[in-house]
Parts: structure tokens; sequence; C-alpha cells
């Protein structure tokens, strides 16, 4: 069984997904701050794959891809990280991407090696639902890799069923209108968006990404869906570490703290 | 009769054979959806094309001439027709779509109109619509660029627009159109975004085409009353994302007896490092939403073009180009800054024009490219070099 359906099968609220860019501070740095976001409880993480024109993105992370580029990441380089890495984290790990490097790597190629080396998932926001259908469902579905599609509050009824069907794991359910980026508080009509899609029935469960930033908003959005993902604000958390593990165990325990 | 697969056109999916298509995150989805079911209707419609055509005719100045250039066709040895879209208000073509568009943006209700812009051209075409039809104008521009450009970012702050400069990657264009993406994606309802070029994600590329198309739909008309024929043997245009291309070309795009030359800033050299020639250095790739022809690195990077005009200095070219290219129906000719600079003199000496550094290079191919005596050219000479007066003096040499 892929090891997201496994989660959601045994924990069915605050499931907490934690986005880093792969090569973020430091190059070397990929896996020791993976271990450290599973040390300090997080169920998934998401391992971004830098690249020069995120336009799904604001600020934060945006600046972490450039320093990941330039420290020298790219997907071989992730790839090559990554080997063995099974030994050590056993959450379900997932690859956040935009589509061209990805293509100029060679798509299949990209699938092999994933499942090489035990990614379990796969979030591409800038591959669209259609042009998944109709190039790569059945080279991802191959290599058991699930893929994420998103939901935004514009998104329709129909467009939010159609991603439930094709959708695999967990849908992305984007918080606002807006790109990735820390806010401060959620609004009376994010919640009415929230309450609107948990009521819809999905076969899917559903994380609540952008904006989630603290123990408070995380809780705000487990109230109306399995979990939530941090990425901005763990990105900042981490940004100037000097040391990693402290760090990312403060950050951590702050947005589990039940209070 | 041509088979559809050698037709140069786009499919209902926004492909020009393998490039086009709508590469966007889910949260645009809605937007461009909006557009693509809507536009051509709308477009096609009496209350649009009235408004349209006025427009077009009193405000921009349509039609533009298309003015036999004696002097330069006898420095060249063939018979020399300049389209003269230098002489549409704001001084470009890019004003023609601008117009398209807010009319387009009117009609769905939207309040607030964004854009992005690199030398500025576009940035001021849509604050003068703005202005014109009283809705509020965003413009994302480089950084570097709003040092680079300051009369225009100065022009359209008259006009009333805000600008807003983008911080991140190189500064420039590219970076410019991010930041107006994400504008959208945080106000997706009230908001419509004018791209400037027949680039982003369908239908965005085939409607500026559309828009644009207005160029050879009036070269035709205007031949035929000059030399009794509608069609050129060659028709000349520059490429940067390649809006003003795609107007000169579009009407010939299936005329197979016209020769498209596409003209490309090689700038310090096609390999030196320092260039804008996607057709030669891009390789297939997703950029700003469409799958063309992308200058990246093997790892997938989105280079930094370098061009000495800034709306040549971009990394890709619009879908349709990538496809012409890909099938041979446009020829590609990079022509180099140092080459650009002196068509510009040339041109300004002999016509009593000056171009904009951009129309320069189209001029240059002239250079670089056969063609017989007897041949009858069309450039597009798409802007005048106002703008560019700056660059004219520090380059010096006249």
């Amino acid at each position: 069984m892929n090891r997201i359906d496994y989660l959601f099968q045994t924990k069915k609220e605050r499931v907490l997904s934690i986005y880093v860019t792969a090569g973020f501070p430091k190059l070397e740095d990929t896996l020791p701050v993976m271990e450290a976001i599973q040390a300090a409880g997080a169920d998934i993480i998401e391992l971004g794959i830098p690249y020069s024109d995120p336009i799904a993105d604001g600020p934060t992370i945006q600046e972490s891809n450039t320093q990941a580029l330039e420290n020298g990441m790219s997907i071989k380089t992730l790839f090559s990280q990554l080997v063995g890495f099974r030994a050590k984290i056993h959450v379900p790990v997932i690859l956040m991407g935009y589509l061209n490097p990805i293509i100029q790597f060679g798509v299949e190629e990209f699938c092999k090696k994933c499942k090489e080396v035990g990614v379990d998932g796969l979030i591409l926001p800038d591959l669209p639902m259609s042009q998944y259908l109709e190039e790569y469902k059945a080279l991802f579905e191959e290599y058991g890799l699930f893929i994420s599609f998103l939901i935004s509050p514009q998104t329709s009824e129909k467009r939010i069923r159609e991603v439930d069907e094709n959708s695999s794991g967990f849908i992305y359910m984007v918080s606002s209108h807006a790109i990735t980026g820390a806010k401060s508080a959620i609004s009376k009509e994010q919640e009415e968006y929230f309450e609107r899609v948990a009521n819809m029935n999905l076969t899917h469960p559903r994380l609540i990404g952008f904006g989630i930033s603290d123990a408070a908003t995380f809780q705000l959005a487990s109230r109306y869906s399995q979990g939530a993902i941090i990425g901005s604000a763990f990105i900042n958390a981490i940004a100037n570490s000097s040391d990693l593990n402290r760090d990312i165990q403060a950050f951590l325990g702050g947005v589990l703290a039940e209070n | 009769m041509k088979t559809s697969e050698q037709m140069i056109q786009v499919d209902e999916k926004g492909f020009y054979g393998k490039f086009g298509g709508a590469y966007i995150p889910e949260m645009l989805y809605p937007n461009v959806e909006e557009l693509r079911e809507n536009w051509e209707a709308i477009v096609a419609s009496p209350t649009y094309q009235e408004e349209f055509q006025s427009l077009l005719k009193d405000f921009v100045g349509r039609p533009t001439p298309l003015y036999f250039a004696e002097r330069l066709s006898a420095s060249f040895g063939a018979k020399i027709y300049l389209k003269r879209e230098d002489l549409c208000h704001t001084g470009a073509h890019k004003v023609n779509n601008t117009v398209g568009q807010i009319i387009l943006a009117k009609k769905l209700g939207k309040k607030r109109i964004i854009a992005e812009t690199g030398a500025g051209q576009h940035g001021v075409a849509t604050a003068t619509v703005c202005a014109l039809m009283g809705m509020d104008c965003t413009i994302y521009m480089g950084e570097l660029d709003i040092k680079r450009q300051r009369p225009n970012v100065e022009r359209m702050r008259i006009l009333g627009a805000k600008v807003v400069p983008a911080v991140s990657g190189s500064k420039t264009l590219k970076d410019a159109t991010n930041e107006a993406m994400r504008a959208w994606i945080a106000d997706p309802v009230g908001t419509h975004y004018i791209i400037g070029s027949v680039v982003g994600p369908h239908p965005y590329p085939e409607m500026v085409a559309r828009f644009q198309s207005v160029i050879s739909e009036e070269i035709k008309w205007q031949l035929l009353a000059k030399e009794g024929r509608e069609n050129p043997d060659l028709v000349i245009a520059c490429v940067g994302g390649g809006s003003n291309a795609a107007g000169a070309f579009y009407h010939y795009y299936n005329e197979a007896a016209v020769r498209l030359i596409a003209v490309e800033a090689a700038g310090h050299g096609i390999h030196s490092g320092k260039s804008a020639a996607t057709s030669v250095l891009g390789t297939p790739g997703i950029l700003h939403g469409s799958k063309t022809l992308v200058m990246q690195t093997e790892d997938g990077q989105v280079i930094e073009p370098h061009s000495i005009s800034a709306g040549l200095d971009y990394p890709g070219i619009g879908p349709v180009h990538a496809h012409l290219h890909a099938v041979g129906r446009a020829e590609f000719v990079g022509v180099e800054d140092e080459d650009a600079m002196k068509a510009g003199i040339l041109l300004s000496r002999t016509e009593g024009i000056i171009p904009a550094i951009e129309t320069a290079h189209a001029i240059h191919a002239l250079n670089q490219i056969s063609f017989n005596p007897n041949d009858l050219i069309v450039i597009n000479l798409s802007g005048r070099g106002d703008k560019d007066l700056e660059t004219y003096i520090q380059w010096g040499n006249y």
C-alpha cells in the first residue's frame, strides 16, 4: 500500500505536512532536515524541487528556491541525495515541483527514480489535470506515484469533483486567493469555503495549504479537513538557523501544541 | 488544397502543432477558462466590434500607412514597404492588443487591470487604455528595467497606473510576468491580466495574435491598392515574444508563396552567451503557461537572455513561432546588437524614421537574407525610437 493511503487510514485528523525546498538552507541539508521534520512529529514531508520561475509561490519560497539553485541543487543531485533515505525516513515523502525541470530530466526517468528511492507522491502545480490524464496518468500509475491536484476558493463544485476523481492520496486545498506565504489569520470567508468543501463528502482526504503558519491556523484548518500543509513559515524558521534540529523541533513543537 | 496538418492554426486545446497549451496552476484555471469560453463570442459581437473598430480608427490612428521606402529600396535593390505601426498612438503596435483586451475586460465585468512590461511599451499601452476606460491599472516591471526605462515608467505614472517593481530572479521581463501571474492568482475575480505578447496560457497567444492581425489585414488591401497584389514576396518582423510578427504574419501563415522572416536578437553573437535568439538556443519547455522553445539550462532552469533592446530580451517565443520554426514555415534570422544599432541609423538617414531598436533588428535582416531584385518586401515597422534615445546616445556611433 502507498504510504500516503496508509497514513490517512490510520490517522484521520491533524495530519501535518511540512514543505521544505530541497537543498535548503545548504545543499547537504536535505536529508538532515527531513529527519528532523520526522523526528519533530510531522506526518508527511513535501520536498520542493527548486525552480527559477515558481509562479505559484510567494517571496519566501521563491527565495528558498533561488538559494537552493545557487547551492547547486538539481533533480539529479536530489535523487543522488535521496538514495537510501528510506533507511531513516518512514513517513510519506512527496515531491513538489514545476513541470519544466521534470520534463527536461525526462518524465519517465523521473518516475522511475522516484520509485527507486521511495518517493510516494507528486504535487505539480502547473500540470493541468487534462494534460495529466492525456499524457502522464498511465506512467505515474505504473510507478506507483500518487498525485494531488489543487483546488482553490474559485474552483467550481463540478471541478472539485473531477479533482477528487483524479487525485490519489489527498486533495491539496489552497486556502485563499493567494500564492504561498504566511498570513496572520484565516477569514470568515475562508472558513465558509472550508466548510462548503468539507460538506461535499469527497472520496479523498484534504489537506489545507497556503497561509497555514502556526498552532492556531493549523488547528483551524484541521477542524475542516484532515490536516494542513505548512511551507513558508517553516522555511522562515530554518532560513538562518545555526541549529536545524533545535529550530525544527521548536517550530513543530509550537505548531503541534494542543493549545 | 492543404491538409489541416499543414495549416498554421491553433487547435481547440490551444496547441500549434506541439507547442502551446495552458500549463497553469489550478488557481488560475477559472480565470483562464472564463476567457477561453467567452473571448471569441464577445469579440465577434457587433457591439464589441463597433467599439473596437471605432477606437482603432480614432484613438489608435488606424489604418497605419503602408509606406514605400524609396531610398531604402534603392540601397538594398528590392521594393521595400514599411508598415508604419510606429505611427500608432503610444508609438508601437502594442496598443492594438491593449485596446482589444480592455474592451473584452469591460464586457467580462472586470474592474482592475494588471500587466507585465519589459521596456515599458506594453505597460504604457496598457496604462493608456486604462486611463481611457477609467479602470484601475497596475503594471509589473522588473526592478532593473525600471531603472533602465525611466521615461516609460513616468509615462505610466502620469497616466495613472501604479508601477510595481518585480524584485525576484533577474528583475526583468520574465520576473515581471511571474509577478503579474501571482497578482492574478491573488485577485482572480475582479482582475483581468492583459498579456502583451503572443505568449502565456491558451487562449492568450491566439487572442493577442488576433488583435494584432489587423496589421496583415491592412497590408493585404493596402498592397492590393498600391501594387495590384495582396501578397508580398517577403514579410519581415522582429520577434521577442512575437506579437508584432504574429500580427504581420497572421493573414499570410497559409499563403505558402509569402516568405515569413522572423528576426531575433542575437545580442553579442548567437553563441556568445549574451543573446536572445531563442529559435537557435532554445529547447522545448514550459514558460509562462505554454509549451514553447525556451532558453534554459539542461536542468530546466530558465536562462536570462540578453539583447540591447528590452523588447526582444525574453527567454522564450510565442508557441505559434515555435511551431512556424519547427515546420519550417518561417525563416529565423539572428541580428546582433551592433548591427541593429547601425540599421537604426541607416533607416533614420535614408527615410527620416528613427525606429525602435527592436524594429531596427528587422531592418538589418535585409543584409542577412537572400532575395531577388524584383521582390516585394514588407517590413513591419513595429515601433518608433523615441523610447530608445538614451540607448542611441550611449551607443553614440552616429
